[in-house]
């Protein structure tokens, strides 16, 4: 109990399987909720630019929802109040089968859905209407002058909120606590909980954190240079 | 299913709104707000003080705010408040309430994220503010504080109102503490009543979002409102703004 002793926490292999249960928890949890969530953007941004009229206020009111109320209480509404309303087959089924893990993929899948959205919107608005133009011009149809003129511009302008938004996700991973998924803030606090070495697995978890958002940030980077078609031209 | 939650409205409206206030200590919605307000009044002059670390040609300001703003970016909120929550009592001593641990900890977190705001400001002004004001005799605090903060911080003005709304959203982490804000007094009311969850948190959703959307809207608008007093009357197109926009300049 006295003194600073990381290897308390790190030659425990009882301690470290908590913690990579937990990493792997937070790593499903994380890319399942970024899968679903730029599927719906793209879904979402799609419904936006298409000429249904209806697609736009649905779509901005459902942006408008996720971005204004905290993603906690939202996941909350999920999984205290949607996942009680439930049929009771499906609610037993999600029971048995981690309703914990799966409703944090929904409530923070469908919350940066929105953002993601909106980050493709705003760099689909930065390009140029003439490129569109241009594209038709020189024989493209709409789909195709999407396809290889405006989405892969649009795509590259939405680049550095996408990434930031990204690192944000994994970090709102750790909300998933409050709803009871086994991830690794719950796996620190359990730890804790067992060896009293509070000030050791808080710094083990904040490493790890911090270690995976940067390798996140970095890949993100990554994508980014090579994105650019001036740094791309030049190698 | 309507019924149910104006029932519920009607019954623990106080305890949202103020928590149990005269019986015990301040919470729900007034909370919030305040712990939001205070949060941002500190944070405020906290990202400045960061940003100029940033920008020091000293090695030992910039690279402990650099290493600090990049810890706060890569880990969650809620690691910081947990370390908060452990530390604060240990280096004070004493019994420190939830509320002040939440609020250190959000004006370290939002002061970070904010000075990268003004940093960004500071950098975008660009070296020829700087220049001109040391050529007219300013020193090099004299220039950051007339010339290069005012015109920084008067173009942060959105961004500051937009984290405004983030620090109310992020004010509801601290329910893993107990901090009685509105979400507690929202979990309150469910522990009371424990039959009807989705109508408790449906009214703890729509109280955040008419705030926070109302709080988007003012930003929204000022930085329109900034955005064209920035533009001047040069880059007026559309007649109908032309009248109120000289006005504005003419105030400038």
């Amino acid at each position: 109990m006295n003194g600073f002793d990381l290897s308390a926490i790190l030659s425990n292999p009882d301690y470290i399987s908590m913690l990579l249960h937990g990493i792997e928890m937070t790593f499903i949890i994380y890319i399942g909720s970024w899968v679903l969530a730029m599927t719906l953007a793209i879904l979402l941004l799609a419904l936006r630019v298409s000429p249904l009229r209806i697609g736009e206020p649905i779509v901005a009111a459902y942006v408008s929802y996720h971005r204004n109320v905290p993603t906690l209480v939202q996941l909350m509404l999920w999984y205290f109040g949607i996942f009680t309303l439930m049929p009771q087959g499906l609610s037993d089924w999600l029971a048995n089968n981690n309703a914990e893990a799966i409703f944090a993929v929904i409530g923070l899948g469908l919350c940066q859905a929105a953002y993601f959205s909106e980050d493709l919107r705003s760099g689909l608005r930065s390009v140029s209407p003439g490129q569109m133009e241009a594209a038709q011009a020189l024989g493209h149809g709409y789909a195709s002058a999407m396809r290889f003129v405006i989405m892969p511009q649009g795509v590259r302008n939405a680049l550095p909120p996408l990434i930031n938004h990204s690192v944000s996700l994994f970090k709102n991973s750790s909300l998933a606590i409050v709803i009871g998924a086994p991830e690794l803030t719950h796996a620190v606090k359990e730890i804790e909980n067992i060896s009293f070495r509070t000030f050791e697995i808080y710094l083990v978890g904040t490493v790890t954190y911090l270690f995976f958002s940067l390798i996140i940030m970095g890949i993100g980077a990554y994508i980014a240079t090579r994105a650019d078609p001036a740094r791309r031209a030049r190698a | 299913m309507i019924h149910d939650f104006i029932t519920i409205i009607q019954d623990y409206w106080l305890l949202l709104l103020i928590g149990q206030y005269p019986n015990g200590p301040l919470g729900g919605l007034a909370n919030t707000l305040i712990l939001s307000a205070l949060a941002i009044a500190f944070a405020f002059p906290v990202s400045i003080l960061m940003a100029l670390a940033r920008l020091s040609k000293w090695w030992f300001l910039r690279w402990p705010m650099t290493a600090l703003v990049y810890v706060t970016r890569g880990v969650p909120l809620l690691m910081l408040i947990l370390w908060c929550y452990f530390v604060i009592p240990l280096w004070t001593g004493a019994d420190v309430p939830s509320f002040l641990i939440m609020l250190v900890t959000l004006v370290i977190y939002q002061g970070a994220f904010l000075s990268e705001v003004v940093r960004a400001g500071i950098v975008s002004l660009g070296q020829g503010q700087m220049d001109a004001a040391r050529a007219l005799g300013h020193g090099y605090m004299g220039a950051m504080r007339f010339v290069i903060l005012p015109q920084a911080l008067y173009n942060m003005i959105p961004s500051m109102i937009s984290t405004f709304v983030s620090t109310i959203k992020d004010t509801t982490l601290g329910y893993v503490i107990n901090v009685p804000d509105l979400t507690f007094a929202a979990s309150q009311v469910n522990n009371q009543l424990l039959t009807q969850p989705f109508q408790v948190f449906l009214i703890l959703a729509v109280v955040y979002y008419i705030l926070c959307w109302s709080l988007t809207f003012v930003a929204n608008s000022v930085e329109r409102r900034i955005a064209r007093r920035r533009a001047g009357p040069r880059n007026v197109r559309l007649p109908a703004e032309a009248a109120p926009l000289k006005t504005i300049t003419e105030q400038l």
